[in-house]
């Protein structure tokens, strides 16, 4: 018994390690010791792309720290808004940014980039999905985000727009509809279960096809008339002590460098 | 030792334990005092009655019921099997069987997924015959087993260790058979462990999420049970998610003090 309980709690002291480390969501860009730190709270889906477009930064202004806080875009509002220590906020909608700005805690916000749905099947293709129009097909196994989830609600609207077009047909949105086993409370979940196979297609953001999920999907392009398009908009936080330097990363993401990182990563440049 | 010196030592002992009790019944029932503060009743009542609220708690209240029947029913082979025999390899069994409770439940949730999924270890085999489980309601039940079954097993098991064997010597001396031996004798007394083990193994399935979100998706009837309802509701409104927690809350408060009465009852 005694000897069982020392395993238990070796592993107990285990599963908690690995689990503070995957925990940690900040990275910091710096190696060497430097005079400004600035902190830049920004969407989930911006991690691995930020994450670059901070080195990159660093690298022409070493003077500069960046610490990156990746988490999702309606929790980061919630931590500035009860006074978390940030200077640039990058949002995934615009329904967040408008929250901050409405609360006088950003400055001005501009649109910095766009992401836009696709359908992405499981390599073997075991619902036989050839185009689009196969998603309608009877049987077909479809996984998407709940309404609420804003991924699941553009999805929805993508559908609905399908639907007006004669090439899908009035009754297209509907039947892809009655074809969803499972609403799921974010984007990752749909990749999950798309990639393991389970579901025979899912509604996912294009930068959700991570180099990771490449090789174990396959992706569908929802064409632009019926795509929703998500705007991300990025802002220097009013509090921040560091509001120059904040403005000159915004700046950057803004500028060529930085948009050419987040066109790397499959999101849609506004400045082309 | 004086009179005097023991009598104050047993009066700081009783300082003691009342202050470490009473912060630890505030840290618990603080929070849960302020849901109940930030829901008005009549707020509960309206929320009881929307159709899909109802649906989401009867879903809850039919698969939790199977899944600790089910519990109850592999679970106690199990308990006896590591309290009364010495197998090799016990240990492990022992280990295993409290492993699920360790596991963060997404985890066990696609540890599901690739065993029962349909190109899963097992489930590769099922759907063939047309078996699917996952996004089915057997795989909530599933689900729910998998993640609270542990707590069954382990109380009962702990009920049947603790067990005086005479009173089976006992009833074999008086060649009463091993299965009427423990269904009139062993059950009787071990009865209270039972009773707080399947408490235990309902209320964690009652409140189970992250595995089965993961293994039975969520899709209203069929796999959305309260605590996926509740989880949906918190991503755009935080009152009504409170509210449904509410309700959760007060359903298993009236079944567990029902046990805990019944168990008085049958002391």
């Amino acid at each position: 018994m005694k000897r069982s309980l020392h395993l238990f709690l070796l592993l107990v002291a285990l599963c908690s390690t690995v689990a503070a480390c995957g925990n940690s969501s900040s990275s910091s860009a710096a190696s060497t010791p430097s005079s400004i730190k600035i902190n830049i709270f920004a969407a989930a889906s911006l991690t691995e792309s930020f994450t670059q477009i901070a080195a990159a930064y660093h690298q022409l202004h070493p003077d500069v720290t960046i610490t990156n806080n990746f988490n999702g875009s309606q929790l980061l509002e919630q931590q500035i808004a009860n006074g978390a220590p940030a200077d640039v906020f990058a949002s995934a909608d615009m329904a967040n940014m408008m929250k901050a700005s409405n609360a006088g805690l950003v400055g001005d916000a501009k649109v910095f980039v766009k992401n836009r749905l696709v359908v992405i099947i499981p390599v073997g293709n075991p619902g036989q999905i050839m185009s689009l129009k196969d998603l309608a097909r009877k049987g077909v196994k479809i996984d998407l985000e709940a309404d609420t989830v804003p991924a699941g609600h553009y999805s929805r609207q993508a559908l609905m727009n399908m639907s007006q077009s004669p090439d899908f047909g009035a009754n297209y949105g509907n039947s892809v509809l009655a074809n969803v086993v499972s609403q799921e409370e974010n984007v990752k979940a749909v990749v999950q279960k798309v990639q393991l196979g389970e579901v025979d297609a899912g509604f996912v953001y294009r930068t959700d096809v991570t180099a990771a999920v490449a090789s174990k999907v396959t992706v569908l392009d929802i064409p632009d008339p019926f795509n929703v398009i998500a705007q991300y908009p990025i802002a220097v936080v009013k509090s921040s002590a560091n509001a120059a330097a904040a403005q000159s990363f915004v700046d950057y993401v803004l500028s060529m460098a930085g948009e050419g990182i987040l066109a790397k990563y499959h999101f849609i440049a506004v400045n082309p | 030792m004086g009179k005097k010196w023991s009598y104050r030592s047993a009066w700081s002992a009783r300082v003691l334990v009342g202050v470490l009790a009473g912060t630890f019944f505030l840290f618990l029932g603080i929070p849960l005092a302020a849901l109940l503060i930030r829901e008005p009743p009549a707020m509960l009542w309206i929320s009881i009655q929307q159709p899909e609220v109802f649906q989401a708690l009867q879903l809850s209240i039919v698969t939790t019921f199977f899944s600790t029947l089910l519990t109850v029913l592999f679970g106690l082979p199990v308990a006896y099997v590591l309290a009364r025999t010495r197998l090799p390899g016990r240990r492990v069994l022992e280990i295993l069987v409290t492993m699920p409770t360790v596991l963060p439940p997404v985890v066990a949730g696609v540890a599901l997924l690739i065993t029962f999924g349909r190109f899963g270890l097992v489930g590769r085999y099922l759907s063939p015959l047309g078996i699917t489980l996952p996004f089915t309601t057997a795989a909530v039940v599933m689900a729910q087993i998998f993640v609270a079954s542990p707590f069954f097993v382990n109380t009962a098991r702990a009920g049947l260790e603790q067990l005086d064997q005479r009173y089976e010597a006992a009833a074999y001396t008086l060649r009463a058979s091993p299965l009427y031996t423990f269904r009139r004798v062993v059950l009787p007394l071990i009865r209270p462990a039972l009773l707080s083990g399947a408490g235990l193994a309902w209320a964690r399935a009652l409140g189970e999420l992250g595995a089965t979100i993961t293994f039975a998706g969520n899709f209203p009837g069929i796999t959305e049970t309260m605590p996926i309802a509740v989880y949906t509701a918190a991503e755009s409104d935080l009152e009504s998610a409170v509210a449904l927690s509410v309700v959760l809350m007060a359903v298993s408060f009236g079944v567990l003090l029902a046990l805990r009465v019944g168990r008085i009852r049958a002391e």
